[in-house]
Protein backbone atom coordinates (compact mmCIF):
# COMPACT_ATOMS: atom_id res chain seq x y z
CA UNK A 1 0.00 0.00 0.00
CA UNK A 2 1.12 3.54 -0.74
CA UNK A 3 2.73 4.88 2.47
CA UNK A 4 0.62 8.00 2.04
CA UNK A 5 -2.53 5.90 2.53
CA UNK A 6 -1.00 4.20 5.56
CA UNK A 7 -0.30 7.59 7.06
CA UNK A 8 -3.80 8.91 6.36
CA UNK A 9 -5.27 5.79 7.95
CA UNK A 10 -3.34 6.61 11.09
CA UNK A 11 -4.10 10.31 11.11
CA UNK A 12 -6.26 11.82 8.39
CA UNK A 13 -5.96 15.29 9.91
CA UNK A 14 -2.22 15.50 9.28
CA UNK A 15 -1.42 18.55 7.18
CA UNK A 16 -0.22 18.09 3.62
CA UNK A 17 2.97 19.98 4.50
CA UNK A 18 3.90 17.52 7.26
CA UNK A 19 2.94 14.50 5.16
CA UNK A 20 5.17 15.83 2.39
CA UNK A 21 8.14 16.15 4.74
CA UNK A 22 7.64 12.67 6.14
CA UNK A 23 7.47 11.21 2.66
CA UNK A 24 10.32 13.29 1.36
CA UNK A 25 8.20 14.90 -1.33
CA UNK A 26 6.42 18.19 -2.06
CA UNK A 27 3.13 19.46 -0.71
CA UNK A 28 1.79 19.76 -4.26
CA UNK A 29 2.54 16.08 -4.87
CA UNK A 30 0.66 15.07 -1.71
CA UNK A 31 -2.34 17.18 -2.67
CA UNK A 32 -2.38 15.70 -6.16
CA UNK A 33 -2.15 12.14 -4.87
CA UNK A 34 -4.97 12.65 -2.38
CA UNK A 35 -7.13 14.24 -5.05
CA UNK A 36 -6.47 11.30 -7.38
CA UNK A 37 -7.37 8.80 -4.65
CA UNK A 38 -10.60 10.64 -3.99
CA UNK A 39 -11.45 10.72 -7.66
CA UNK A 40 -10.70 7.01 -8.09
CA UNK A 41 -12.88 6.12 -5.12
CA UNK A 42 -9.95 4.81 -3.07
CA UNK A 43 -10.45 7.38 -0.34
CA UNK A 44 -14.09 7.15 0.67
CA UNK A 45 -14.08 9.71 3.46
CA UNK A 46 -12.35 11.05 6.56
CA UNK A 47 -14.08 10.79 9.93
CA UNK A 48 -13.44 11.25 13.60
CA UNK A 49 -13.22 8.31 15.99
CA UNK A 50 -15.09 9.27 19.14
CA UNK A 51 -15.19 7.46 22.44
CA UNK A 52 -18.95 7.23 23.10
CA UNK A 53 -18.41 6.79 26.83
CA UNK A 54 -16.81 10.21 27.10
CA UNK A 55 -19.67 12.20 25.59
CA UNK A 56 -23.38 12.31 26.30
CA UNK A 57 -24.16 9.93 23.51
CA UNK A 58 -27.06 7.59 24.17
CA UNK A 59 -27.12 6.08 20.69
CA UNK A 60 -27.66 2.35 20.79
CA UNK A 61 -25.46 0.10 18.66
CA UNK A 62 -26.12 -3.48 17.72
CA UNK A 63 -24.67 -6.25 15.61
CA UNK A 64 -27.19 -8.26 13.65
CA UNK A 65 -26.55 -11.63 12.11
CA UNK A 66 -28.73 -12.28 9.13
CA UNK A 67 -29.38 -15.44 7.22
CA UNK A 68 -30.78 -14.79 3.76
CA UNK A 69 -31.79 -16.90 0.79
CA UNK A 70 -29.37 -16.52 -2.14
CA UNK A 71 -30.95 -15.94 -5.54
CA UNK A 72 -30.30 -17.87 -8.72
CA UNK A 73 -28.81 -14.97 -10.66
CA UNK A 74 -27.35 -12.45 -8.19
CA UNK A 75 -26.44 -14.65 -5.18
CA UNK A 76 -26.55 -12.46 -2.09
CA UNK A 77 -25.83 -9.20 -3.82
CA UNK A 78 -29.28 -7.89 -4.73
CA UNK A 79 -30.73 -8.40 -1.29
CA UNK A 80 -27.54 -7.21 0.42
CA UNK A 81 -27.48 -4.07 -1.64
CA UNK A 82 -31.08 -3.35 -0.74
CA UNK A 83 -30.50 -3.83 2.99
CA UNK A 84 -27.35 -1.73 2.95
CA UNK A 85 -29.40 1.27 1.76
CA UNK A 86 -31.19 1.49 5.14
CA UNK A 87 -29.82 4.51 7.01
CA UNK A 88 -29.80 2.52 10.26
CA UNK A 89 -27.11 0.25 8.83
CA UNK A 90 -23.65 1.69 9.48
CA UNK A 91 -21.52 -1.18 8.20
CA UNK A 92 -22.35 -4.43 6.55
CA UNK A 93 -20.34 -7.48 5.54
CA UNK A 94 -20.91 -10.77 3.78
CA UNK A 95 -19.62 -13.50 6.09
CA UNK A 96 -18.52 -17.10 5.91
CA UNK A 97 -19.86 -19.50 8.53
CA UNK A 98 -23.20 -19.90 10.24
CA UNK A 99 -24.90 -16.79 8.86
CA UNK A 100 -24.60 -14.66 5.75
CA UNK A 101 -24.67 -10.96 6.51
CA UNK A 102 -23.36 -9.09 9.49
CA UNK A 103 -24.87 -5.65 10.06
CA UNK A 104 -23.70 -2.93 12.40
CA UNK A 105 -26.75 -0.81 13.13
CA UNK A 106 -27.54 2.16 15.31
CA UNK A 107 -30.67 3.69 16.73
CA UNK A 108 -31.76 6.41 19.14
CA UNK A 109 -32.79 3.80 21.66
CA UNK A 110 -33.37 0.11 22.10
CA UNK A 111 -36.94 0.41 20.84
CA UNK A 112 -35.84 1.96 17.58
CA UNK A 113 -33.37 -0.84 16.84
CA UNK A 114 -35.88 -3.49 17.82
CA UNK A 115 -38.40 -1.84 15.56
CA UNK A 116 -35.96 -1.76 12.67
CA UNK A 117 -35.29 -5.46 13.03
CA UNK A 118 -38.86 -6.63 13.39
CA UNK A 119 -40.57 -4.25 10.98
CA UNK A 120 -37.94 -3.57 8.34
CA UNK A 121 -35.51 -6.47 8.27
CA UNK A 122 -37.33 -9.61 9.29
CA UNK A 123 -40.16 -8.89 6.91
CA UNK A 124 -38.04 -8.62 3.79
CA UNK A 125 -38.70 -11.47 1.44
CA UNK A 126 -35.63 -13.70 1.43
CA UNK A 127 -34.54 -12.93 5.00
CA UNK A 128 -34.60 -16.27 6.80
CA UNK A 129 -33.58 -15.30 10.30
CA UNK A 130 -32.08 -12.54 12.41
CA UNK A 131 -30.09 -12.52 15.64
CA UNK A 132 -29.54 -9.18 17.32
CA UNK A 133 -26.74 -8.44 19.78
CA UNK A 134 -26.61 -5.10 21.56
CA UNK A 135 -23.22 -3.54 22.22
CA UNK A 136 -22.60 -2.67 25.85
CA UNK A 137 -19.20 -1.02 25.92
CA UNK A 138 -16.46 -0.08 23.45
CA UNK A 139 -12.98 -1.20 24.43
CA UNK A 140 -11.27 -0.75 21.12
CA UNK A 141 -12.44 0.63 17.81
CA UNK A 142 -10.55 0.43 14.52
CA UNK A 143 -7.29 -0.31 16.25
CA UNK A 144 -7.60 2.40 18.85
CA UNK A 145 -8.04 1.65 22.55
CA UNK A 146 -10.88 3.67 24.05
CA UNK A 147 -9.89 3.53 27.69
CA UNK A 148 -6.63 3.53 29.56
CA UNK A 149 -4.43 6.41 28.46
CA UNK A 150 -1.10 5.22 27.16
CA UNK A 151 1.23 7.21 29.33
CA UNK A 152 4.90 7.50 28.56
CA UNK A 153 6.83 6.21 31.54
CA UNK A 154 10.26 6.40 29.95
CA UNK A 155 13.03 8.40 31.60
CA UNK A 156 12.84 11.88 30.12
CA UNK A 157 16.48 11.90 29.09
CA UNK A 158 18.50 8.75 28.51
CA UNK A 159 21.78 7.93 26.83
CA UNK B 1 47.86 14.64 60.15
CA UNK B 2 46.00 13.60 57.06
CA UNK B 3 45.56 16.45 54.62
CA UNK B 4 43.14 14.53 52.46
CA UNK B 5 39.74 16.07 53.06
CA UNK B 6 37.77 13.07 51.78
CA UNK B 7 35.16 11.67 54.13
CA UNK B 8 35.51 8.15 55.42
CA UNK B 9 33.18 6.61 52.84
CA UNK B 10 34.73 8.62 50.02
CA UNK B 11 38.26 7.55 50.78
CA UNK B 12 37.34 3.96 49.99
CA UNK B 13 36.28 4.72 46.45
CA UNK B 14 38.80 3.45 43.89
CA UNK B 15 40.73 6.39 42.40
CA UNK B 16 40.24 5.31 38.79
CA UNK B 17 36.50 5.34 39.37
CA UNK B 18 36.53 8.60 41.28
CA UNK B 19 38.27 10.24 38.36
CA UNK B 20 35.52 9.35 35.92
CA UNK B 21 33.39 12.46 35.49
CA UNK B 22 29.63 12.33 35.93
CA UNK B 23 27.79 11.83 32.67
CA UNK B 24 26.79 15.09 30.96
CA UNK B 25 23.47 13.49 30.24
CA UNK B 26 22.89 12.91 33.92
CA UNK B 27 23.12 16.66 34.71
CA UNK B 28 20.69 17.38 31.99
CA UNK B 29 18.36 14.68 33.18
CA UNK B 30 18.14 16.25 36.63
CA UNK B 31 17.06 19.58 35.17
CA UNK B 32 14.50 18.05 32.84
CA UNK B 33 13.10 15.90 35.63
CA UNK B 34 12.47 19.00 37.72
CA UNK B 35 10.17 20.47 35.06
CA UNK B 36 6.67 19.55 34.05
CA UNK B 37 5.20 19.07 30.59
CA UNK B 38 8.47 18.84 28.77
CA UNK B 39 8.52 17.53 25.22
CA UNK B 40 11.59 15.35 25.24
CA UNK B 41 13.70 14.69 22.18
CA UNK B 42 16.30 13.49 24.63
CA UNK B 43 15.18 9.90 25.00
CA UNK B 44 17.50 7.20 23.71
CA UNK B 45 14.95 4.42 23.72
CA UNK B 46 12.05 3.49 21.43
CA UNK B 47 8.62 4.95 22.17
CA UNK B 48 6.79 1.91 20.82
CA UNK B 49 5.34 -0.62 23.18
CA UNK B 50 7.12 -3.96 23.06
CA UNK B 51 5.11 -5.97 20.49
CA UNK B 52 2.25 -7.79 22.16
CA UNK B 53 3.22 -11.32 21.10
CA UNK B 54 6.63 -10.81 22.72
CA UNK B 55 5.09 -9.58 25.98
CA UNK B 56 2.65 -12.46 25.87
CA UNK B 57 5.52 -14.91 25.46
CA UNK B 58 7.18 -13.43 28.54
CA UNK B 59 3.96 -13.92 30.51
CA UNK B 60 3.65 -17.52 29.32
CA UNK B 61 7.26 -18.08 30.31
CA UNK B 62 6.49 -17.01 33.86
CA UNK B 63 3.31 -19.08 33.87
CA UNK B 64 5.20 -22.16 32.76
CA UNK B 65 7.87 -21.63 35.36
CA UNK B 66 10.83 -20.45 33.29
CA UNK B 67 12.11 -18.58 36.29
CA UNK B 68 15.45 -20.17 37.06
CA UNK B 69 19.03 -19.76 35.92
CA UNK B 70 19.79 -20.84 32.40
CA UNK B 71 23.06 -22.14 31.02
CA UNK B 72 25.70 -19.43 31.53
CA UNK B 73 25.94 -18.87 27.80
CA UNK B 74 22.17 -18.52 27.49
CA UNK B 75 19.34 -20.85 26.50
CA UNK B 76 20.39 -23.18 23.67
CA UNK B 77 17.22 -22.41 21.73
CA UNK B 78 17.99 -18.69 21.84
CA UNK B 79 21.61 -19.18 20.81
CA UNK B 80 20.53 -21.42 17.94
CA UNK B 81 18.10 -18.74 16.82
CA UNK B 82 20.91 -16.19 17.02
CA UNK B 83 23.13 -18.37 14.84
CA UNK B 84 20.39 -18.41 12.24
CA UNK B 85 19.83 -14.67 12.59
CA UNK B 86 23.54 -13.85 12.16
CA UNK B 87 23.69 -16.04 9.09
CA UNK B 88 20.58 -14.50 7.60
CA UNK B 89 21.30 -10.86 8.46
CA UNK B 90 25.05 -10.68 7.90
CA UNK B 91 26.15 -13.94 6.24
CA UNK B 92 28.23 -14.54 9.35
CA UNK B 93 28.66 -18.03 10.79
CA UNK B 94 28.84 -18.37 14.56
CA UNK B 95 28.61 -21.68 16.37
CA UNK B 96 25.88 -21.48 18.99
CA UNK B 97 27.73 -23.90 21.28
CA UNK B 98 30.96 -21.92 21.63
CA UNK B 99 30.78 -18.56 19.90
CA UNK B 100 27.62 -16.86 21.16
CA UNK B 101 27.04 -15.51 24.64
CA UNK B 102 23.73 -14.02 25.77
CA UNK B 103 24.20 -10.93 27.93
CA UNK B 104 22.28 -8.46 30.04
CA UNK B 105 21.98 -5.97 27.20
CA UNK B 106 24.75 -4.63 25.02
CA UNK B 107 25.75 -2.72 28.15
CA UNK B 108 27.04 -5.89 29.78
CA UNK B 109 28.50 -7.09 26.51
CA UNK B 110 30.63 -3.94 26.29
CA UNK B 111 31.77 -4.31 29.87
CA UNK B 112 32.82 -7.95 29.69
CA UNK B 113 34.41 -7.57 26.27
CA UNK B 114 36.63 -4.72 27.48
CA UNK B 115 37.47 -6.42 30.75
CA UNK B 116 38.30 -9.65 28.95
CA UNK B 117 40.90 -8.11 26.67
CA UNK B 118 42.43 -5.06 28.39
CA UNK B 119 45.50 -4.92 30.61
CA UNK B 120 46.22 -1.75 32.57
CA UNK B 121 47.52 0.94 30.25
CA UNK B 122 46.23 -0.58 27.00
CA UNK B 123 44.84 2.05 24.69
CA UNK B 124 41.39 1.76 23.19
CA UNK B 125 40.60 3.79 20.09
CA UNK B 126 36.97 4.85 19.91
CA UNK B 127 35.24 7.57 17.93
CA UNK B 128 33.47 10.64 19.20
CA UNK B 129 30.70 11.74 19.33
CA UNK B 130 29.65 8.40 20.81
CA UNK B 131 27.52 6.58 23.33
CA UNK B 132 28.29 8.04 26.77
CA UNK B 133 29.31 4.71 28.31
CA UNK B 134 32.38 4.04 26.16
CA UNK B 135 35.13 6.10 27.82
CA UNK B 136 33.95 5.26 31.38
CA UNK B 137 33.75 1.52 30.61
CA UNK B 138 37.24 1.59 29.13
CA UNK B 139 38.57 3.31 32.25
CA UNK B 140 36.78 0.88 34.55
CA UNK B 141 38.57 -1.90 32.70
CA UNK B 142 41.85 -0.05 33.40
CA UNK B 143 42.31 0.88 29.76
CA UNK B 144 43.12 4.28 28.34
CA UNK B 145 40.40 5.76 26.14
CA UNK B 146 41.75 7.48 23.04
CA UNK B 147 39.08 9.49 21.24
CA UNK B 148 39.16 9.74 17.46
CA UNK B 149 37.10 12.54 15.98
CA UNK B 150 34.41 12.24 13.35
CA UNK B 151 33.18 15.21 11.35
CA UNK B 152 30.14 16.67 9.68
CA UNK B 153 32.06 16.80 6.38
CA UNK B 154 32.20 12.99 6.47
CA UNK B 155 28.61 12.67 7.72
CA UNK B 156 30.24 11.55 11.00
CA UNK B 157 31.65 8.34 9.52
CA UNK B 158 34.91 7.13 11.03
CA UNK B 159 37.86 7.53 8.67
CA UNK B 160 41.17 5.69 8.63
CA UNK B 161 42.89 9.04 8.15
CA UNK B 162 41.75 10.16 11.62
CA UNK B 163 42.49 6.75 13.13
CA UNK B 164 46.07 6.84 11.83
CA UNK B 165 46.60 10.08 13.75
CA UNK B 166 45.77 8.42 17.06
CA UNK B 167 47.05 4.87 16.78
CA UNK B 168 50.17 4.04 18.85
CA UNK B 169 52.09 0.87 19.72
CA UNK B 170 49.94 0.71 22.87
CA UNK B 171 46.68 0.61 20.91
CA UNK B 172 45.00 -2.72 21.45
CA UNK B 173 41.34 -2.31 20.64
CA UNK B 174 39.18 -0.32 18.26
CA UNK B 175 35.63 0.17 19.54
CA UNK B 176 33.03 1.36 17.06
CA UNK B 177 29.28 1.93 16.92
CA UNK B 178 27.40 2.26 13.63
CA UNK B 179 24.56 3.11 13.08
CA UNK B 180 25.68 5.64 15.61
CA UNK B 181 24.27 7.12 18.76
CA UNK B 182 24.18 10.23 18.81
CA UNK B 183 24.71 11.15 15.14
CA UNK B 184 22.76 8.50 13.23
CA UNK B 185 25.81 7.98 11.02
CA UNK B 186 26.22 4.69 9.15
CA UNK B 187 29.22 3.13 7.47
CA UNK B 188 29.39 2.42 3.76
CA UNK B 189 30.67 -0.89 2.45
CA UNK B 190 33.95 0.82 1.55
CA UNK B 191 34.24 2.19 5.11
CA UNK B 192 33.89 -1.27 6.64
CA UNK B 193 36.56 -2.64 4.30
CA UNK B 194 38.92 0.21 5.16
CA UNK B 195 38.38 -0.30 8.89
CA UNK B 196 39.02 -4.02 8.47
CA UNK B 197 42.33 -3.28 6.75
CA UNK B 198 43.20 -0.83 9.50
CA UNK B 199 42.68 -3.29 12.37
CA UNK B 200 44.68 -5.95 10.54
CA UNK B 201 47.50 -3.53 9.75
CA UNK B 202 47.85 -2.49 13.39
CA UNK B 203 46.98 -5.89 14.85
CA UNK B 204 44.00 -4.58 16.81
CA UNK B 205 40.94 -6.29 18.20
CA UNK B 206 37.72 -4.77 16.89
CA UNK B 207 34.65 -4.41 19.10
CA UNK B 208 31.63 -3.51 17.00
CA UNK B 209 28.47 -2.37 18.80
CA UNK B 210 25.72 -2.70 16.21
CA UNK B 211 22.73 -2.33 18.50
CA UNK B 212 20.96 -0.05 15.98
CA UNK B 213 21.64 -2.26 12.98
CA UNK B 214 17.97 -3.13 12.37
CA UNK B 215 17.20 0.57 12.23
CA UNK B 216 18.91 1.31 8.94
CA UNK B 217 16.71 3.18 6.50
CA UNK B 218 18.54 3.16 3.22
CA UNK B 219 21.89 2.36 1.68
CA UNK B 220 22.00 -1.17 3.11
CA UNK B 221 23.33 -2.55 6.35
CA UNK B 222 27.07 -2.95 6.36
CA UNK B 223 28.11 -4.99 9.35
CA UNK B 224 31.68 -5.65 10.40
CA UNK B 225 30.53 -9.24 10.97
CA UNK B 226 30.14 -9.65 7.22
CA UNK B 227 33.89 -9.30 6.67
CA UNK B 228 35.37 -12.75 7.10
CA UNK B 229 39.03 -11.73 7.11
CA UNK B 230 38.61 -10.03 10.50
CA UNK B 231 36.52 -12.78 12.04
CA UNK B 232 39.34 -13.88 14.37
CA UNK B 233 39.76 -10.35 15.73
CA UNK B 234 36.14 -9.26 15.99
CA UNK B 235 33.80 -9.10 18.96
CA UNK B 236 30.38 -8.34 17.52
CA UNK B 237 27.55 -7.21 19.77
CA UNK B 238 23.89 -6.54 19.30
CA UNK B 239 20.73 -6.61 21.37
CA UNK B 240 16.97 -6.58 21.49
CA UNK B 241 16.52 -3.12 23.03
CA UNK B 242 16.26 -1.01 19.91
CA UNK B 243 15.10 -3.41 17.22
CA UNK B 244 12.13 -4.74 19.18
CA UNK B 245 11.65 -1.97 21.67
CA UNK B 246 12.68 -4.24 24.52
CA UNK B 247 14.92 -1.96 26.58
CA UNK B 248 13.57 -3.09 29.94
CA UNK B 249 14.07 -6.77 29.14
CA UNK B 250 17.82 -6.18 29.33
CA UNK B 251 18.83 -8.63 26.63
CA UNK B 252 21.80 -8.62 24.29
CA UNK B 253 24.49 -10.91 22.94
CA UNK B 254 28.05 -11.14 21.74
CA UNK B 255 29.45 -13.19 18.90
CA UNK B 256 33.17 -13.89 18.88
CA UNK B 257 35.64 -16.71 18.17
CA UNK B 258 35.57 -19.41 20.86
CA UNK B 259 38.68 -18.30 22.81
CA UNK B 260 37.32 -14.77 23.16
CA UNK B 261 33.82 -15.99 23.99
CA UNK B 262 35.38 -18.24 26.62
CA UNK B 263 37.25 -15.32 28.14
CA UNK B 264 34.10 -13.15 28.32
CA UNK B 265 32.18 -16.09 29.67
CA UNK B 266 34.63 -16.29 32.59
CA UNK B 267 33.55 -12.82 33.69
CA UNK B 268 29.89 -13.28 32.84
CA UNK B 269 29.54 -16.53 34.79
CA UNK B 270 30.91 -14.99 37.98
CA UNK B 271 29.30 -11.57 37.83
CA UNK B 272 26.01 -12.30 36.09
CA UNK B 273 25.45 -16.08 35.99
CA UNK B 274 22.97 -15.76 33.15
CA UNK B 275 20.77 -13.22 31.43
CA UNK B 276 17.18 -12.98 32.75
CA UNK B 277 15.37 -16.16 31.81
CA UNK B 278 12.00 -14.57 31.07
CA UNK B 279 13.75 -12.11 28.78
CA UNK B 280 15.52 -14.91 26.97
CA UNK B 281 12.15 -16.58 26.28
CA UNK B 282 10.86 -13.25 24.94
CA UNK B 283 13.99 -12.97 22.80
CA UNK B 284 13.30 -16.35 21.19
CA UNK B 285 9.84 -15.12 20.25
CA UNK B 286 11.22 -11.85 18.85
CA UNK B 287 13.63 -13.72 16.59
CA UNK B 288 11.05 -16.28 15.54
CA UNK B 289 8.14 -13.99 14.74
CA UNK B 290 9.22 -10.42 15.14
CA UNK B 291 10.23 -9.38 11.66
CA UNK B 292 6.99 -7.58 10.88
CA UNK B 293 7.29 -5.60 14.08
CA UNK B 294 10.66 -4.28 12.98
CA UNK B 295 9.37 -3.31 9.56
CA UNK B 296 6.45 -1.41 11.03
CA UNK B 297 8.53 0.49 13.57
CA UNK B 298 11.30 1.17 11.08
CA UNK B 299 8.83 2.67 8.58
CA UNK B 300 7.53 4.94 11.26
CA UNK B 301 11.02 6.08 12.37
CA UNK B 302 11.90 6.63 8.74
CA UNK B 303 9.00 9.04 8.23
CA UNK B 304 9.77 10.91 11.43
CA UNK B 305 13.41 11.24 10.45
CA UNK B 306 12.44 12.71 7.08
CA UNK B 307 10.16 15.17 8.82
CA UNK B 308 12.80 16.29 11.32
CA UNK B 309 15.63 16.66 8.82
CA UNK B 310 13.42 18.60 6.40
CA UNK B 311 12.09 20.84 9.18
CA UNK B 312 15.53 21.57 10.66
CA UNK B 313 17.14 22.38 7.32
CA UNK B 314 14.16 24.56 6.42
CA UNK B 315 14.80 26.56 9.61
CA UNK B 316 18.39 27.05 8.59
CA UNK B 317 19.96 24.50 10.94
CA UNK B 318 22.36 22.38 8.91
CA UNK B 319 21.49 18.73 9.37
CA UNK B 320 22.76 15.80 7.31
CA UNK B 321 20.43 12.93 6.48
CA UNK B 322 21.43 10.16 8.91
CA UNK B 323 20.79 6.70 7.50
CA UNK B 324 20.30 4.87 10.77
CA UNK B 325 19.40 4.76 14.49
CA UNK B 326 16.78 7.27 15.71
CA UNK B 327 18.78 10.44 16.13
CA UNK B 328 19.35 13.53 14.04
CA UNK B 329 22.32 15.73 14.80
CA UNK B 330 21.79 19.30 13.58
CA UNK B 331 24.44 21.97 13.86
CA UNK B 332 23.42 25.02 15.85
CA UNK B 333 26.61 26.94 15.17
CA UNK B 334 24.88 29.61 13.10
CA UNK B 335 22.93 30.68 16.20
CA UNK B 336 26.10 31.81 17.96
CA UNK B 337 25.14 29.80 21.05
CA UNK B 338 27.03 26.81 22.39
CA UNK B 339 25.15 23.53 22.28
CA UNK B 340 24.80 23.66 26.04
CA UNK B 341 23.40 27.20 26.04
CA UNK B 342 21.06 26.37 23.20
CA UNK B 343 19.76 23.22 24.88
CA UNK B 344 19.39 24.98 28.23
CA UNK B 345 17.46 27.95 26.84
CA UNK B 346 15.31 25.79 24.61
CA UNK B 347 14.40 23.74 27.66
CA UNK B 348 13.85 26.65 30.02
CA UNK B 349 12.00 28.95 27.65
CA UNK B 350 10.21 26.45 25.40
CA UNK B 351 10.09 23.25 27.48
CA UNK B 352 11.70 21.08 24.84
CA UNK B 353 14.62 18.85 25.80
CA UNK B 354 17.40 18.04 23.34
CA UNK B 355 20.79 16.81 24.50
CA UNK B 356 23.79 19.03 23.71
CA UNK B 357 26.18 17.23 21.37
CA UNK B 358 29.05 18.00 23.72
CA UNK B 359 27.66 15.37 26.11
CA UNK B 360 28.86 12.78 23.59
CA UNK B 361 32.42 14.07 23.18
CA UNK B 362 34.18 17.36 22.59
CA UNK B 363 33.76 17.23 18.82
CA UNK B 364 30.00 17.12 19.39
CA UNK B 365 30.17 20.75 20.51
CA UNK B 366 28.05 22.91 18.23
CA UNK B 367 25.50 20.15 17.64
CA UNK B 368 22.32 18.90 19.26
CA UNK B 369 21.09 15.36 19.53
CA UNK B 370 17.39 15.17 18.75
CA UNK B 371 15.94 11.70 19.18
CA UNK B 372 12.89 10.90 17.10
CA UNK B 373 11.81 7.98 19.23
CA UNK B 374 8.82 10.18 20.03
CA UNK B 375 5.39 10.50 18.44
CA UNK B 376 4.76 12.77 15.44
CA UNK B 377 2.52 15.10 17.47
CA UNK B 378 5.37 15.89 19.86
CA UNK B 379 7.89 16.17 17.05
CA UNK B 380 5.68 18.67 15.23
CA UNK B 381 5.17 20.72 18.35
CA UNK B 382 8.90 20.64 19.13
CA UNK B 383 9.78 21.82 15.63
CA UNK B 384 7.25 24.62 15.77
CA UNK B 385 8.70 25.79 19.11
CA UNK B 386 12.20 25.52 17.69
CA UNK B 387 11.17 27.80 14.83
CA UNK B 388 9.83 30.37 17.30
CA UNK B 389 12.96 30.12 19.42
CA UNK B 390 15.26 30.63 16.44
CA UNK B 391 13.38 33.79 15.47
CA UNK B 392 14.19 35.35 18.84
CA UNK B 393 17.91 34.75 18.48
C1 LIG C 1 25.37 2.70 21.12
C2 LIG C 1 24.69 1.99 22.22
N1 LIG C 1 25.22 0.86 22.71
C3 LIG C 1 24.63 0.19 23.71
C4 LIG C 1 23.47 0.63 24.30
C5 LIG C 1 22.89 -0.16 25.44
O1 LIG C 1 21.94 -1.05 24.98
P1 LIG C 1 21.33 -2.20 25.88
O2 LIG C 1 19.95 -1.77 26.23
O3 LIG C 1 21.34 -3.40 25.00
O4 LIG C 1 22.19 -2.38 27.07
C6 LIG C 1 22.87 1.80 23.83
C7 LIG C 1 21.64 2.31 24.46
O5 LIG C 1 21.27 3.44 24.36
C8 LIG C 1 23.49 2.49 22.77
O6 LIG C 1 22.96 3.62 22.29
Amino acid sequence: MDPLLEMLKKNARESDAVLAKELGTTEADVKARIAAYEKDGVLRGFRALINPARIDDTTVHAVIELRIRPEREGGFDRLASRISQCPQVESMFLMSGGFDLMLFVKGKNLQEVANFVSVHLATIDGVLSTATHFMLKTYKDQGILMEGEHYDDRLQVSP
Amino acid sequence: MMTDSKSVPEQFIAPHLRDIPKSGIRDFFDIVASRKDVISLGIGEPDFQTPWHIREKAMTAIERGFTRYTSNLGMPELRQALTTYMKHAFHATYDWKSEILVTVGVSEALDIALRAVLSPGDEVLYHEPCFVAYAPLIRMAHGVPVAVNTFRKDDFRLTVEELEKKVTPKSRVLLINFPNNPTGACLTKADTEALADFVIKHNLLLISDEVYSELTYEGGRHSMAAISRIRDRLIFMNGFSKAWSMTGFRLGYVCAPAPLTDAMMKIHQYCMMSAPTVSQCAGIEALAAGNEDIVEMRDSYHQRRNFLVASLNEMGLDCFMPRGAFYVFPSIQTTGLTAHEFAMRFLQEYSVACVPGSAFGTCGAGYLRCAYATGMEQLKEAMSRMQTFLKTL
